[in-house]
């Protein structure tokens, strides 16, 4: 299972608590931890990536293993940890706003 | 008795204020959806228990919310929190999904950009929904203005959205304009005589109309006059804060514009100002009294680089003329050291006998009037800032 933390506001919005375990198919990169965790929680879509064109939302950031995974091709493999489930897919919110 | 459910939208959530028909005492029920911002709230005229809400947020984006019980208990709509599969499969979340309809096919044009800042052509991108307006008798059917500016109708009650393509193709679109709160559809007023016709209003392109359901639609801005605009008459390109009508009477226009208040008489072929004796005519909010047709109300504001009452005090504006002769009501209103502002949404009437008539401010207070604008009270003082009113009459 893959764990994925999100932050505050999708909790709620998902009903769920700080990290959730989702089981997801073939090769574990961005794209399918994303698309399997919307698949379970529709209510998600277009929350952390647009809805029509599936780019990350600019003030939201991807972690794995303490580093920033954001900018990466959302394709290219997660690291072996993430995989195994001993380290979460951290999805972050920009620390701004009033 | 009578009941009255006001439905405030603010910056930190939405709260549903209620009171019998004597608008005493008020229940303050929320946050609900605390931490979001929530444009607008409406309730559906054919079925009150059906509420709208627009949830949105700079991080995570729009969120569609629905109630079925009068704002008590909230889903998005085709997601509920329980129902993680449904015998068509999972559900897909298409409620939060608002995509431009470029598809000739449909109907839409491929109109990709409009005017920016600085006068070049920028790529249409969608933000969030500013304004919902329920049908006036099918409570499955809602439409959706939203920056930068569009129209959208859902008639699954908000589980899926389309865009009425022809407004946003209707030629002018390339050279429309955002205001300084962004290019935004603000305003949708129904014609109850006629379900074909609609108006709508958007910052700053101006107002248009459609007397088709939405296929074709023709701007109604004569008359108005802006002067930041190189031709202060032009076509397109007025900054309309808001419209109000009064339902007996739809062809009959009242204007917040940027500056004036204006009046139309056509429904919106022409325009004339009736700003009178206003000490200033720029404001956002203006609506009419559910009883009266001429009566209408409005805030001035002292100007579009100082966003607060004339003077510190907070007035609200009444003409009983249909406009250009205004009388001052501040009774029970602050009539000193108040610098707040009311926004375009945040102003609606009751049906009460005696028209109740509510505002809120971007100070978090919401303030209700029993009789028609003679007296002010506050309903609560402390909520962040107000972005909508909205107010409902129920048996």
């Amino acid at each position: 299972m893959i764990r994925v933390v999100l932050p505050p506001h999708l909790r709620t919005l998902a009903h769920v608590g700080m990290e959730v375990s989702i089981d997801v198919q073939g090769a574990i990169t961005q794209r399918s931890v994303l698309d399997a965790l919307e698949a379970c929680y529709p209510m998600l879509r277009g929350t952390i990536r647009d809805h029509d064109t599936l780019q990350r939302r600019p003030f939201l950031r991807f972690f794995v293993c303490g580093e920033d995974w954001s900018l990466e091709s959302p394709d290219h493999p997660l690291p072996q940890p993430v995989a195994l489930g001993k380290e979460p897919f951290l999805v972050i919110g920009a620390i701004a706003g009033g | 008795m009578s009941k009255v459910r006001v439905l405030v939208g603010t910056r930190k959530g939405a709260f549903v204020l209620t009171s019998d028909g004597k608008r005493e005492r008020w229940e303050v029920g929320g946050p609900h959806f605390g931490g979001w911002e929530i444009y607008h709230l409406k309730g559906s005229p054919a079925d009150p228990n059906r509420i709208y809400a627009s949830q949105t947020s700079g991080w995570f984006g729009q969120i569609i919310q629905r109630s079925d019980d009068g704002g008590k208990t909230w889903i998005q709509p085709g997601t509920p929190p329980s129902e993680q599969t449904t015998p068509q499969g999972p559900p897909k979340g298409e409620s939060n999904k608002f995509v431009y309809n470029t598809s000739p096919e449909k109907g839409g044009k491929p109109l990709t950009t409009h005017m920016w800042y600085d006068g070049t052509q920028h790529p249409w991108e969608f933000k969030r929904v500013w304004h919902l307006e329920p049908s006036l008798s099918d409570p499955d059917t809602v439409y959706a203005g939203v920056e930068d500016a569009a129209l959208f109708r859902s008639s699954n009650g908000g589980q899926n959205w389309e865009e009425i393509a022809g407004l946003r193709g209707h030629g002018t679109g390339p050279r429309w304009q955002p205001g300084a709160g962004g290019m935004c559809l603000h305003t949708i007023v129904l014609d109850p005589s006629n379900p074909k016709r609609m108006f709508i209003a958007i910052s700053a392109a101006g107002a248009f109309r459609t007397d088709d359901g939405g296929k074709t639609w023709r701007p109604i801005n004569r008359g108005l006059k802006s002067q930041f605009l190189p031709d202060p008459t032009a076509e397109i390109g007025h900054c309309v804060h808001r419209i109000a009508a009064h339902k007996s009477r739809p062809g009959v226009l009242f204007m917040q514009k940027h500056w004036d208040v204006m009046r139309s008489d056509d429904g919106g072929d022409s325009w004339r100002e009736v700003s009178g004796d206003l000490p200033t005519d720029f404001g956002f909010v203006i609506d009419v009294h559910t009883h009266e047709p001429e009566t209408i109300y409005v805030i001035p504001i002292k100007s579009d680089s100082e966003h607060f009452p004339p003077e510190g005090k907070l007035r609200v504006y009444r003409s009983r003329t249909g406009g250009n002769e205004w009388e001052p009501l501040g009774k029970g209103l602050p009539q000193s050291d108040c610098y707040v502002n009311v926004l375009r949404d945040a102003m609606a009437v009751d049906s009460l006998d005696t028209c109740g008539v509510y505002f809120g401010t971007t100070g978090g207070q919401v303030y209700a009037s029993r009789d028609a604008g003679n007296n002010w009270t506050p309903i609560v003082r402390d909520l962040p800032t107000v972005l909508s009113v909205e107010v409902q009459t129920l048996p």
